[in-house]
């Protein structure tokens, strides 16, 4: 396995920690540190103020949580597992043009959305305007749907989480053997018995695997669930950290909350497991995929198109349109600098990850004991967890920090040194790698995993020593995959907002907060052009994707 | 002359477990040899220690006259002149089919290269293929990428770990052939890993058979398969069945056939109890014989039968006869014994002697 020394190829790796195994095993303890924080605040006696959360508000949060989570279980559900199964098993005209853009909503973020179908459906926007136009309704006259409330956000919150169910039960679906399939036909099931029977429970560790992801985004969500003014643990968390000024409370929300997002890791932990056994049968077929003419044809395209249309064409184009009523006034020179400012720290972050997963893969691949092996696991978990527990979790050890370097410095020299991490990019930068290291460290690994130990022996015996191995194979190789765990970290650190609001320097501002802050004044059309820009973004990563569907699309049909 | 690769007492070991033990081999210019073996035998094992990935815990590793491995000495695998052909080809995906062939060349000039890459373009039969990507290539063209990049810096040896595993098992035979001849035409000195026997009949000059890290015999294919050194042999190579009997003389076996005899001395003692080894075409079909057996299975292979024949003692036979000597199932058959090759093991032991004709 190694390119450093020929007589410990594929040995047994030593049981003793050599230099990598400590050097990445300290990485993750402090890529761990947050959460190791936050859960330690569970020892902490709990104080009058947790009496007073618990008796109040802390019923809402937990029921506000799980309605939330219920709504986006059956909305993902129905959109990403009916979407997949129909642009994968049917045929029927546009359905290659869904098969990528049913990914578009997801460079959309949840607050994003939010904002917009507000200023599209709240009393003053222009669809409620038009109904009282049309029928000379005055307020009160009408009953219309209110989008700020819990389905409001569920809904929300399903229109651009649909994508994670949709792609895993898609590959699920067409890495069933068509052969099980056809089984079930022989023996008498209809089409519609045998994708309820067969197919479905089939695709069912996947279709749990995409649901967790969706689900743990649910939980993480700040910036919808703040604007629709539904209480649950991000805005708790938030309310309990500024408004009662309790920190104790705050990390023992925020430790109530990993209760929950633990579980749905374990969840997708053993379905992808499981989805591993349900693979039936090595060899597949190219995919017959069945013709839907006349009525459900059109039933099929309204089906796909519905979500990719609310998920995104009508949002982004309402987004367009504000934009570009307001771009005089608004795309300026403090604008540019916000850019500057989401792009600058966007880029550093994801540089700075993909150095870090490089150790972690590298030190895993060289060394894979099991203790890095556990060490890697413990640092890329934090994709899981929300970016307001993060940002407690960072913010606690690092004041703490500062106040004891602060004390000991004026005990011993007489001077304060003040703040030196606290409120700082430094501060920042870390809750990124905290929350975001995953995305570069699975990218990474998967890449390394595409070089097997017989390349870099091929190259050994045609003469290259370990270092030219990796200069002439592994960079070449990994090249790509380096570029994409750039993309995906730029792009989630762009979106990321509930960290940012927390830990940001005073006064610097990003895209994402200053879209929050627009909004919060209801100044929808203003914030459009930062949105926008943050969309667009994130159309990136998506085009990405799209790009290997369409790959995996010609690989089949050879 | 220095032999091309000499192995002695070479032993290769993961922790406490011992792979290879004292396994002493060696190869002449232009031959090609081969490691045959049952799934975890340690044939694999021995190449990469031949290739500089495992150390050796015993013994020294002789290449051209050059000591390249010895306990606690291993010359790295870039400076030992030995290419290799990997299970999996291991092509660089990253790299066209010619950038992939001249890899290895890196000391040679443009022109030079370009030629020697143009070279066994040619010769694996791809030529105008240079600029296309491994994965637009089918499995068998990859293969023979795969040789050509091993076999463009001329190393001092080729190794070849199970080269034809990935292959449909229709084709391995003849792309065996096929690779034997490409390298006698440029006479390199080889060694193939494999566990298929056919594959190194079709192949090898000398095979070496290898069963829980030791070496059995070393001899070609018709050897092995007439004259197995031992009952492990005997079983691993070709079909055949052990016929009880009594050794009568230095030459000869008394069994319930008849009186068996062989060419050659099998130095067994008078009046022990031997086994003989009867293959398939030992046994002849023959209607006017008196002696009988009932048929109790067939297998069609085409041209041939290959029968399960029993006789009145309860003893199974095999026989191979032409297909077009159609007999059912319980049909008695008559048969005759036609031992070239008398193989004779004392019963119960493993040591083997055998008697050949022509040997």
């Amino acid at each position: 396995m190694t390119a450093t020394a020929p007589s410990t190829t594929s040995r047994p790796a030593s049981a003793r920690p050599g230099p990598w195994g400590v050097g990445v095993t300290a990485l993750a303890l402090i890529l761990a540190l947050p959460l190791l924080v936050v859960l330690g605040f569970l020892l902490v006696p709990a104080g009058e103020v947790w009496g007073h959360l618990a008796d109040t508000v802390l019923r809402d949060y937990v029921t506000n949580s799980l309605w939330l989570m219920l709504g986006v279980t059956i909305g993902t559900l129905i959109g990403g597992v009916g979407t997949a199964w129909l642009t994968s098993m049917c045929r029927f005209p546009g359905r290659g043009l869904f098969e990528w853009a049913l990914l578009l909503p997801m460079a959309m973020p949840a607050y994003i959305i939010a904002y917009t179908y507000t200023g599209l459906l709240d009393f003053a926007g222009p669809v409620q305007t038009l109904l009282r136009a049309g029928f000379g309704w005055g307020y009160g006259d009408y009953w219309f749907p209110e989008i700020r409330s819990r389905e409001g956000a569920a809904l929300m919150l399903s229109l651009v989480l649909y994508p994670y169910v949709y792609l895993l039960a898609r590959a699920a679906f067409l890495s069933q053997s068509l052969c099980v399939l056809d089984v079930s036909r022989t023996l008498g099931n209809g089409p519609w018995r045998t994708f309820f029977t067969v197919a479905l429970p089939l695709a069912r560790p996947a279709i749990v695997a995409g649901l967790s992801l969706a689900l743990m985004e649910t939980l993480a969500d700040y910036g919808t669930v703040q604007y629709f003014g539904v209480a649950t643990f991000t805005t708790g968390i938030f309310r309990t950290w500024y408004g009662l000024n309790n920190t104790v409370a705050a990390a023992q929300l925020s430790a109530l909350l990993l209760g929950f997002v633990f579980l749905l890791v374990a969840l997708e932990r053993l379905s992808r497991r499981g989805a591993r056994y349900h693979q039936t049968s090595q060899r597949h077929q190219a995919i017959r995929r069945y013709p839907l003419r006349g009525g459900r044809a059109l039933a099929a395209i309204a089906f796909c198109l519905l979500p990719v249309a609310c998920g995104f064409l009508i949002p982004a184009g309402l987004l367009t349109t504000w934009a570009w009523r307001v771009a005089d006034t608004r795309i300026d020179a403090a604008f540019l600098g916000l850019m500057g400012h989401s792009l600058g720290l966007a880029a550093t972050a994801a540089l700075l990850a993909l150095v870090l997963a490089l150790i972690l893969g590298y030190g895993r691949r060289l060394h894979p004991t099991r203790g890095v092996t556990a060490a890697v696991r413990i640092a890329g978990m934090g994709y899981a967890v929300p970016g307001t527990v993060i940002a407690v979790g960072v913010i606690i050890p690092f004041a703490w920090l500062d106040n004891s370097l602060d004390a000991w410095m004026r005990a011993t020299f007489g001077l304060s040194t003040g703040l030196l991490l606290s409120g700082t990019l430094a501060a920042l930068l870390f809750a990124y790698l905290v929350r975001f290291l995953a995305v570069a460290l699975q990218t990474v690994e998967s890449g390394l995993g595409k070089i097997r130990p017989a390349m870099d022996e091929s190259a050994r015996s045609l003469g290259l020593r370990p270092g030219g191995v990796l200069r002439r194979v592994h960079l070449p190789m990994l090249r790509g995959s380096l570029l994409t765990a750039l993309l995906l970290v730029f792009v989630d650190v762009l979106k990321e907002l509930p960290a940012t609001l927390i830990l940001r320097p005073f006064n610097f501002n990003t895209l994402a907060v200053r879209v929050y802050e627009l909004a919060a004044d209801e100044r929808l059309a203003d914030a459009a052009p930062a949105a926008l820009a943050i969309v667009l973004t994130g159309l990136l990563p998506v085009i990405l994707l799209s790009r290997s569907i369409t790959q995996s699309r010609h690989a089949q049909t050879t | 002359m220095p032999k091309q690769l000499e192995i002695k007492g070479v032993s290769v070991a993961y922790g406490n477990t011992t792979i290879v033990q004292g396994v002493d081999l060696h190869l002449e210019g232009g031959d090609i040899g081969c490691l045959l073996g049952p799934s975890g035998c340690g044939k694999t094992t021995l190449l990469r220690a031949v290739a500089g990935f495992e150390p050796v815990a015993t013994g020294e590793i002789w290449l051209q006259g050059r000591l390249v491995a010895r306990p606690g000495f291993g010359l790295p695998p870039e400076e030992r002149r030995a290419g290799m052909v990997f299970q999996d080809f291991a092509l660089f995906p990253h790299l066209s089919v010619a950038r992939n062939i001249a890899f290895g060349l890196r000391r040679q000039g443009g022109r030079e290269r370009q030629a020697r890459v143009a070279e066994l373009l040619d010769l694996i039969g791809l030529p105008g293929s240079g600029e296309k990507y491994p994965h637009q290539l089918s499995g068998g063209q990859q293969q023979r990428v795969a040789l050509a990049r091993a076999m463009a810096p001329r190393p001092d040896i080729l190794l070849l770990d199970e080269p034809f595993s990935s292959m449909d098992v229709a084709l391995r035979e003849q792309l065996a052939r096929e690779v034997r001849e490409l390298l006698k035409r440029d006479g390199v000195t080889a060694i193939l890993v494999t566990h298929d026997q056919f594959e190194a009949f079709a192949m090898a000059d000398q095979i070496a058979v290898l069963f829980g890290g030791r070496l059995h015999q070393v001899a070609t294919g018709f050897e092995l398969y007439h004259e197995p050194a031992n009952r492990f042999v005997a079983n691993f190579i070709g079909q055949g069945v052990m016929l009880p009997g009594r050794v009568r003389d230095g030459r000869q076996v008394e069994t319930e056939l008849g009186l068996l005899a062989g060419g050659r001395p099998h130095g067994l003692a008078v009046g022990a109890e031997a086994e003989v080894l009867l293959r398939p075409d030992d046994i002849l079909h023959d209607d006017d014989s008196p002696l009988r057996a009932e048929v109790v299975n067939r297998a069609f292979r085409g041209a041939e039968y290959l029968y399960t024949l029993r006789l009145a003692s309860g003893q199974d036979l095999l026989c191979l006869v032409q297909s077009h000597h159609n007999h059912a199932i319980g049909e008695h058959i008559g048969i005759r014994v036609a031992v070239d090759h008398l193989v004779a093991f004392a019963k119960g032991r493993e040591s083997a002697r055998w008697i050949g004709a022509g040997v």
